[in-house]
């Protein structure tokens, strides 16, 4: 366990890197995340998936997958990749302060 | 953790049984899911993956698959290869995994290519026209080295 100052809070994350506690996150953290991983601007279509996500993480305790994203949220693959380049799951779990996803798909 | 990488993983499908393309198909999406480049090169059987006419149609046999647990006597009954297919496809959409069609649609549209091997086409007297949209071109063996070329290869 780590913790780093982000958007004037201290954020805990855990062994892989990913926060720890998904209570820690709010928007301000967000945009800081995404932007240490080179996504800046946050757009609309960014935090359509991040509520998304953050949304079925509260509701199942999983970061969902990359299906789960497009099927559920309605984005479609190729978008969802260019949203979050070349790892688009975990990038989106990432931002959105929740554990690494482990899903297959 | 999210550094670029450079790293491009050359998947062979060569079969056309439904339990032999999936595991091409999870481990290429599964690649692209984790910024790795993925090519699939479908010959011989596997080129059925990837043929319009045969690809929604792809079936697993209970003959001679020791796995299975079914004798071989009674595997090879009429009908025996529907009911496995059936079964088995039952169990891949309980994981939400999709049918062939739509999970080569996700690999192209994550950036994944896909390329038809020449000499099965030629041996089983397709065209282009017979195959799934989606495949960028027809190869030959040696195209497919200098693609593969620093890459990691999977042969299924």
């Amino acid at each position: 366990m780590t913790t780093k100052e982000i958007a004037g809070k201290t954020i805990h994350f855990d062994d892989s890197g990913f926060m720890a506690d998904a209570k820690e996150w709010n928007n301000e953290v967000a945009v800081e995340l995404a932007a240490e991983i080179g996504i800046n601007p946050l757009t609309e279509m960014h935090w359509q998936v991040i509520e998304f996500c953050r949304q079925d993480f509260l509701a199942n305790g999983d970061a969902p997958n990359v299906r789960r994203i497009t099927k559920q949220a309605g984005i479609p693959t190729k978008q969802l990749y260019k949203l979050f380049p070349k790892g688009p799951a975990k990038k989106a779990a990432y931002v959105s302060g929740l554990k690494k996803p482990t899903g297959c798909i | 953790m999210f550094e670029e990488k450079d790293r491009h993983l050359c998947i062979i499908c060569s079969k056309g049984t439904l339990d032999m393309a999936y595991p091409g198909l999870v481990l290429a999406n599964a690649a692209l899911m984790e910024g790795i480049d993925a090519t699939l090169f479908f010959t011989f059987w596997g080129l059925d993956m990837i043929t319009k006419s045969k690809m929604t149609h792809l079936k697993v046999s209970p003959i001679g698959n020791p796995s299975m647990g079914i004798p071989n006597a009674v595997g090879g009954l009429p009908g025996m290869t529907n009911i496995a297919t059936t079964m088995m496809k039952r169990e891949i959409h309980k994981l939400d995994f999709p049918d062939i069609d739509e999970f080569l649609e996700m690999i192209v549209d994550a950036g994944g290519k896909l390329y038809a091997c020449k000499m099965s086409m030629d041996m089983m007297h397709l065209d282009g026209e017979d195959l799934f949209d989606g495949v960028k071109a027809v190869v030959g063996a040696t195209e497919f080295m200098e693609m593969s070329e620093d890459a990691q290869i999977l042969f299924i």
